[in-house]
């Protein structure tokens, strides 16, 4: 019930200013022309929606039988039923020709200056720079007590991520879209980009953002428990920040990469492992190891995965052929899956006691 | 006096026609108790069995809706996690598809398609039985699913792959086995409709001179044969993928996840106008009675409609304008799908041009009839802005869809039928329904779609994504008032099963015509209708039209 206090009756009637009612304008000029679109079809239903209702309540209200009104007994006429065909294709036509011009801008993603490949897995989007060595994961970073209401919950609940997708403005930046498991969908209103990321293909889509700021969306196609809680955020950047940014992301993958010859510690690797463990294990075996069985499997106290590292080992750098485990050998790199091999093999009351070297890792992903 | 309802009253009938049968069949007595349920051939008991059992899923599925909706109520995680969220929401919409809304018109079809066209009964009487009785045979198991290791379906009612195949709950079989259960139902009733509409017309019955009740569902029944049979394959295709290691819809194993949604929506876009055509005929038969007043353009209702069923064959990939399709896909299926909003205008325009120059007035039946008129056609308009592509990029998967289809299917398809109960009940039960209790079910129905699904529209423009269990502060207004709508129009559906009891159990008494407009055959046979009319076919004059 201490919820329910903030619910005065006033507070849905007077909507603060922040509270969109609307598709919003956006910030590319594609966002720009459907919202015009969605406004002019908008429009003209309201016109036929008050001639046709208005005719209608006309009607009701005329002749009404207790006003002592007489029926007539008319049930063709031929010209009206051919001007109420005719008239509907017309504008029907008038809506198609400017609807057909702004969807074949969308299906332009040719001189694109930069190639981004978002990757949907359940729950989290992948962001890769094509051809420039920086990849990361991008997770919901909303606390789970703000979830679970023990605490405040913030202006941008549900809405914010541990790494946002960057990108320069008024650049055109193209999409490429795919998913590792089930399909997503990538969308972020103000840019009007909305696109299924399908397992197996590779969608495209472009955007070229005309002012820097920070644009939120969310996945839009079910995928499965925390399909609520995969959002999108873009951070757009003036273009020297952008290459700003660019090069220290560059810096620390070349730093990432580095320290996978040398011989990690336990307690090294089992830091790392449970950063790693949380932000991208934890929605489905849960922050305790405990799972949710059948779908999930619990980690803590399962004795095939203390007893046998090999066999721990393959099932998350290949994936489990048939159910909901995917393949991690492309989207995590040697450190992070040692690390987190590490951690569950130690973590919990896990007694496995062996350290996996990032090495070891990167031996087997090269056979 | 021969009555249906309650099964005592009707010894004294069955005497007659138990003795007729014997005689043909070597019968035994007909069978009292749960027995006559279980084996009745009528169309009339076997229509009860349809609306009873539709009415009883209407509130299975209702609870599973008022769940979400608790849920949604305030932001954050209250009630149910999100892994049963989404099993809610996925059986709410399979229940009230294939459960509800689908047995409701298929029970009104068995009562009123014979009486319409003066028919003894329907031409499959056993095969009438056998439809029915594997309803709820597939939905005990379908709802049995929630109890199962891994919990029922939650991929939602379009269930996509491979979320619903690689991905599944282990129960997906059982999910599998019982929708084809209701299919093969659905293909049985269909088969049997028409061929009752078919061979069994009174003689001098032209095909334009049926009731347009009966118009649309020959088309409704057709477009049934046509695409249950698909959706019997794909889902076929889903159990071979998960439980005999074929790969139609995985991609590593170089399936098409997007064939998937090809298919289902090959079958699915048919069958969301499965659901509304028989409304069109209900509401083509109450606007005229009402307004005193012959329908307005007859045969354009008819083309119509048969335009609206041959385009839905055309339209399905509206339903996947971000799926990635080629961008002449996207135009072909924009352009076919703006064509569906011509016939359908016609049918608005019929109806108002009905209305005009009538004599009007506002008994229950034609309070929903209007209703539909209004709020369908507001469900068409926000159909017509979801079929402009550009803008679907939007729309596509969040409330504003959500509040698109309800509007369609609550108000629309929902109202239909419980205008053509209250139009019809004085002819199945030999009583007027309470009228005040009637209207006082409208007001608070009309008041309570309307708080629920409109504020969806804003919710959705605004950037809310479909089939989540919580949501960004942005959104907690519209949910809140949805919500209190929804529990609004719950409660209010329980004054609808008090009218249909009371009219049953009394209640003021009607005469065989029991609506001063109405002009079609059911009215020539007494109230209530004995449990065998039109034996000896009725002279039809074609004056009706």
């Amino acid at each position: 019930m201490r919820s329910l206090k903030h619910w005065s009756v006033v507070s849905f009637l007077v909507p603060t200013a922040s509270y969109a009612w609307n598709m919003p304008v956006g910030v590319t000029d594609v966002s720009g022309d459907i919202y015009r679109l969605h406004m002019t079809i908008f429009w003209i239903c309201v016109a036929i929606g008050l001639l046709v209702f208005g005719a209608m309540f006309y009607s009701l209200f005329r002749y009404r039988h207790a006003k002592g009104a007489k029926a007539a007994h008319f049930h063709e006429n031929t010209l009206v039923e051919v001007l109420w065909t005719a008239i509907p294709v017309l504008i029907l036509i008038a809506m198609a020709v400017p609807a057909t011009a702004t969807l074949k801008q969308m299906y332009n993603p040719s001189d694109a200056d930069l190639d981004v490949m978002i990757t949907g897995q359940q729950w989290r989007w992948r962001y890769e720079y094509m051809g420039e060595n920086v990849a990361f994961i991008s997770s919901l970073s909303t606390p789970q007590v703000q979830i679970n209401g023990e605490e405040a919950r913030g202006e941008t609940y549900l809405l914010d991520v541990d790494n946002p997708l960057v990108l320069p403005v008024n650049r055109k930046v193209r999409f490429l879209m795919t998913s590792d498991d089930v399909i997503h969908s990538w969308w972020v209103p103000e840019l009007a980009v909305k696109q299924d990321a399908v397992p197996g293909f590779i969608n495209e889509n472009w955007v070229r953002i005309n002012e820097p700021g920070i644009y939120r969306g969310q996945c839009a196609e079910l995928c499965g428990m925390d399909h609520g809680f995969m959002p999108v955020v873009v951070h757009a950047m003036e273009q020297e920040a952008f290459d700003k940014w660019f090069a220290e992301r560059k810096a620390a993958a070349e730093k990432e990469i580095s320290g996978i010859d040398r011989d990690w510690k336990l307690a090294e690797l089992m830091e790392r492992g449970q950063a790693t463990y949380e932000a991208i294990c934890a929605s489905c075996h849960q922050p305790d190891g405990g799972g949710s069985p059948p779908a999930f499997p619990a980690l803590a106290g399962n004795e095939q995965l203390i007893a046998d590292q090999a066999w721990h080992l393959d099932r998350v750098l290949n994936g489990v052929s048939g159910a909901a485990m995917p393949a991690f050998r492309n989207t995590l790199n040697p450190v992070e899956l040692a690390a987190v091999v590490t951690y569950t093999r130690n973590a919990w009351g896990n007694d496995a006691g062996d350290v996996v070297q990032p090495l070891t890792v990167q031996e087997l992903i090269a056979q | 006096m021969a009555l249906k309802l309650p099964p005592q009253h009707n010894l004294q009938h069955s005497s007659t026609i138990t003795a007729d049968s014997q005689v043909h069949h070597g019968h035994p007595a007909q069978p009292r108790g749960i027995l006559r349920w279980l084996l009745t051939t009528n169309h009339k008991e076997i229509g009860s069995l349809y609306l009873i059992f539709s009415l009883t899923m209407f509130f299975i599925g209702g609870i599973f809706a008022l769940v979400v909706r608790a849920e949604l109520f305030q932001p954050g995680l209250q009630l149910v996690n999100p892994e049963f969220f989404n099993q809610m929401t996925t059986m709410h919409g399979l229940i009230m598809v294939f459960a509800a809304v689908m047995p409701a018109f298929t029970g009104l079809a068995n009562w009123m398609i014979p009486l319409q066209i003066g028919a003894p009964d329907m031409a499959l009487p056993r095969l009438n039985n056998f439809s029915f009785w594997l309803l709820p045979v597939a939905f005990t198991l379908l709802l049995s699913t929630l109890l199962m290791p891994g919990g029922g379906p939650n991929f939602g009612w379009t269930f996509y792959a491979p979320l619903s195949t690689t991905y599944a709950p282990p129960s997906t079989t059982f999910f599998i086995l019982a929708i084809h259960i209701a299919g093969i139902s659905s293909i049985l009733g269909a088969i049997n409709i028409i061929a009752t509409i078919l061979n069994m017309r009174a003689p001098g019955m032209r095909l334009m001179d049926m009731p347009l009740f009966v118009w649309t569902w020959l088309i409704t029944a057709f477009l049934l044969i046509a695409v249950m049979p698909v959706l019997a394959g794909v889902i076929t295709m889903m159990l071979m993928d998960i439980n005999f290691g074929t790969n139609f819809f995985n991609a590593a194993g170089g399936g098409d996840p997007v064939l998937f949604q090809h298919l289902f929506w090959f079958f699915g876009h048919p069958e969301v106008y499965i659901m509304i055509l028989p409304a069109f005929g209900i509401v083509s038969a109450i606007i005229p009675t009402f307004a005193r007043k012959p329908l307005f353009g007859y045969a354009s209702m008819v083309y119509a409609t048969a335009s609206i069923a041959l385009l839905s064959f055309l339209v399905w990939a509206h339903h996947m304008f971000v799926v990635g399709l080629p961008l002449v896909a996207e135009l072909f299926f924009m352009y076919s799908t703006m064509l569906i909003a011509v016939p359908t205008g016609v049918k608005v325009f019929n109806w108002v041009t009905t209305l005009f120059r009538g004599s009007i007035s506002f008994e229950s039946p034609m309070l929903f009839s209007l209703a539909f008129v209004v709020l369908f056609t507001i469900g068409g308009f926000s159909g017509l802005m979801l079929a402009i592509a550009p803008a679907d990029f939007q729309y596509h998967d969040t409330y504003f869809v959500v509040a698109h289809f309800h509007y369609v299917l609550v108000p629309g398809a929902v109202f239909a039928i419980m205008a053509g109960v209250y139009y019809w009940l004085p002819k199945w039960t030999g009583h007027y329904p309470n009228e005040r209790l009637a209207q006082w079910h409208f007001w608070f129905s009309i008041v309570g779609v309307n708080l629920t699904f409109f504020p969806m529209h804003f919710a959705g423009l605004a950037g809310m994504p479909r089939r989540i269990p919580d949501y960004a502060l942005q959104f907690a207004d519209f949910n809140f008032i949805s919500s209190i709508g929804a529990f609004f129009f719950g409660a209010s559906q329980l004054l609808f099963v008090l009218v249909v009891v009371l009219c049953v159990r009394g209640g003021k008494k009607a005469p065989a015509k029991a609506w001063e407009g109405a002009e079609d055959l059911e009215w020539t046979v007494p109230s209530p209708a004995p449990l065998h009319t039109f034996e000896t076919p009725p002279n039809f004059h074609r004056s009706s039209h």
